[in-house]
């Protein structure tokens, strides 16, 4: 069926009547303040961290992002988990709200595509996180700066920046999720449910049962188990299914750009090491390279959701 | 287009919307069974049936809200399934309740109609003063729309179809909720737009209002139309006759000259100087006319109009209680 028209065409506006709406709107202020907050405070646990070791390591502004200072995770690791978070926030009543306030069928009785409507909302949705994220990566190289001393080098900058396009892209994920569910359910109490509830299982329940489902599969072998080595079998599987959670993805490439030393992200065998050089960085290319497959992955988990959300959309009834 | 179309054409020279077997299913129950029908340009037409007839649905076809189950509708000689954008560029639509942005005021409402219309930024501010203007809106323009009551949203519905200058405007109950004077005002301003030419189809089940604006309406009866035409067409077809007059005359052969009038049915000799008969037209000028032919004195002429209360009555068999049909 070919389509009169460009399925474009109302992209922009309703992507700037989104955006206006989520910065204006008192909710997203209180998901910035909370990811402002507990981020300020994993960052000052690492700025007291390494104030001790200035100078001796060359990627000090990196490791703002991975240190972690017990009790407080990383700053990666926390956004790793608010990120979710503010996307589903912004996310699970996109398309439900606008049947229960009843404009949406005159919004689609005006000459757009459905599509334009979910690019358009999707879009905003995205970009008011980006917006957020860059404005905490800014604040992240500030503090550096003042607290640390230490100018950033160019690959810092760059590592922090491909930190931050993944980033976003994670953002994307979740955002697709919760527009799907937005989508699929009525109700934004029940969508928002819905989409905080996988989250939870993904972030929290599936690290604890990738690992029991990999052992089902393949048992570990007590001789490896003697040595206080893991089964090679068991951790293959082990990781892929974790992979399977974005979480898992995110943290994967964030440990791939974020910590130059990293060479591979999967279990390490002994051949693998045998002529490598322990502890030397890797050029910022090769980095990137590592990090390449879970990018890719998150690209990909974006782009099923939101097809599957594309399609019960168009065939969807519009009532209200 | 097809064949079918042209001859549909052919017979009714403008044709704005033409639905041939149109038809929706949800599961095994069709809510809206093969309806055909042909709205003229120009005209109001009246979609009339009790809750859950069918009228929402045919209008969400209409306007590729919802799926075709078979059969077809055409809108300006578009299909509204494969080219929605050519329909809906050219159709306004004030759904059943409408629903706007509270947050927004009602201009900032209407601009961003305007801006997915297409319409640059001159052309919108100067399309949304004139609409505003004419709902009469003007003076509550920046307030947000949260504040607005039921009228004044209706009244908003309508100044996006004036600012879309819409060639047909669809209102789906536009005056449920209104109190009476917003009713005579709203319907007031239907009758503007079709003063400048545009095709109004209403959906409604308040009878009178629907008589007092509509051209012709079509009855529906769970998903069949069991009836169309004018009311006056209708009333002759259910209740044999439109218009009762009554004439008090003095005269010789008044009856038989009150018969040969054109278009009167049956004429009732109710005493010497009274007679009452049945027309499907207004034929009090005629018959004074009779009654000065006859040299006679014309001492009263009054005429009952024919009414669609009347005609829905016989046509859906409403008890006297009323509001069954609802929970049925
Ligand atoms: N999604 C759906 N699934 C099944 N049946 C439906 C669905 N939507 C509507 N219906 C049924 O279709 C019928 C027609 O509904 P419609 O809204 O067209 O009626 P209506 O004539 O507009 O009534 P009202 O005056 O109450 O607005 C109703 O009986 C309704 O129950
Ligand atoms: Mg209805």
């Amino acid at each position: 069926m070919r389509r009169e028209g460009s399925a474009f065409q109302g992209v922009g506006a309703v992507f700037v009547k989104e955006l206006s709406d989520n910065i204006s709107s008192v909710r997203m202020l209180m998901l910035e303040l909370l990811i402002v907050l507990t981020a300020m405070a994993a960052l000052y646990e690492a700025i007291t961290a390494l104030r001790q070791n200035t100078a001796e390591d060359p990627f000090l502004l990196l490791r703002l992002f991975t240190v972690s200072q017990a009790p407080l995770p990383s700053f990666v690791a926390i956004l790793g988990f608010l990120i979710p978070l503010m996307a589903i926030g912004l996310g699970f009543d996109l398309i439900n709200s606008e049947h229960n306030r009843r404009t949406l069928s005159r919004i689609l009785a005006q000459p757009i595509y459905r599509d334009a409507l979910l690019l358009g909302k999707y879009l905003a949705g995205l970009a008011t996180i980006a917006i957020s994220l860059t404005a905490l990566w800014l604040l992240v190289i500030g503090l550096g700066l003042i607290f640390l001393g230490v100018p950033p080098g160019g690959e810092e900058i760059a590592r922090s920046l491909a930190f931050l396009v993944i980033a976003i892209f994670y953002a994307g994920v979740w955002l697709s999720l919760a527009m799907l569910l937005s989508i699929v359910f009525r109700s934004p109490a029940t969508a928002a449910l819905v989409a905080l509830g996988i989250w939870l299982f993904l972030t929290v329940l599936w690290p604890m049962l990738a690992p029991a489902i990999a052992q089902a599969i393949v048992p570990p072998d007590p001789r490896f188990a003697a040595l206080g080595l893991d089964t090679p079998g068991t951790a293959i599987w082990t990781q892929l299914l974790q992979r399977f959670s974005p979480n898992d993805l995110f943290g994967e490439a964030m440990l791939a750009v974020l910590s130059p030393t990293t060479r591979t992200l999967g279990p390490v065998f002994l051949d693998q090491i045998r002529g490598a050089v322990m502890g030397a960085p890797l050029p910022f290319g090769q980095s990137v390279m590592i990090a390449w497959p879970q990018t890719v992955g998150l690209i990909a988990c974006t782009i099923v959701l939101f097809v599957a959300g594309y399609v019960l959309f168009q065939r969807q009834e519009v009532r209200a | 287009m097809s064949e079918q179309q042209n001859n549909s054409a052919a017979k009714r020279p403008e044709a704005v919307i033409a639905a041939r077997d149109l038809t929706k299913r949800y599961g095994k129950t069709s809510v809206v069974d093969a309806i055909n029908f042909d709205i003229a340009k120009g005209e109001v037409f009246g979609l009339l049936g009790p809750n859950g007839a069918g009228k929402t649905t045919t209008i969400l076809m209409m306007l590729g809200l919802t799926e075709i189950s078979a059969g077809r509708v055409a809108v300006l000689g578009f299909d509204p399934a494969r080219q929605p954008l050519q329909v809906k560029r050219r159709v306004g639509y004030l759904p059943d309740a409408v629903g706007f942005y509270d947050h927004l005021t009602a201009v900032e409402n209407l601009a961003y109609a305007a801006k997915l219309m297409g319409l640059g930024m001159a052309e919108r501010s100067r399309r949304i003063a004139a609409a505003l203007t004419r709902v009469r809106l003007l003076d509550v323009a920046d307030k947000r729309v949260a504040t607005f009551s039921r009228g004044m949203r209706q009244r908003l519905g309508l100044a996006e179809i004036i600012v879309k200058r819409a060639e047909i405007a669809i209102l789906d109950e536009p005056t449920s909720g209104l109190d009476p004077q917003a009713t005579i005002e709203f319907l007031d301003l239907i009758r503007e737009l079709k003063a400048e030419g545009v095709t109004v189809l209403l959906s409604s089940h308040m009878l009178d209002q629907v008589q007092r604006v509509c051209d012709r309406v079509a009855l529906f009866r769970a998903g069949k139309i069991a009836m169309m035409g004018s009311v006056a067409e209708l009333s002759v077809q259910v209740l044999g006759a439109g218009f009762v007059v009554e004439v008090e005359a003095d005269g010789a052969g008044i009856a038989r000259r009150l018969a040969a009038i054109p278009g009167v049915g049956n004429v009732e000799t109710l005493a010497d100087d009274r007679f009452r008969m049945t027309a499907d037209r207004d034929v009090r000028a005629d018959a004074a006319r009779a009654v000065v032919a006859a040299n006679g004195a014309l001492r009263r002429l009054s005429v009952d109009e024919p009414s669609l209360e009347a005609i829905y009555a016989r046509c859906f068999q409403v008890p006297q209680s009323g509001g069954v049909r609802d929970a049925a």
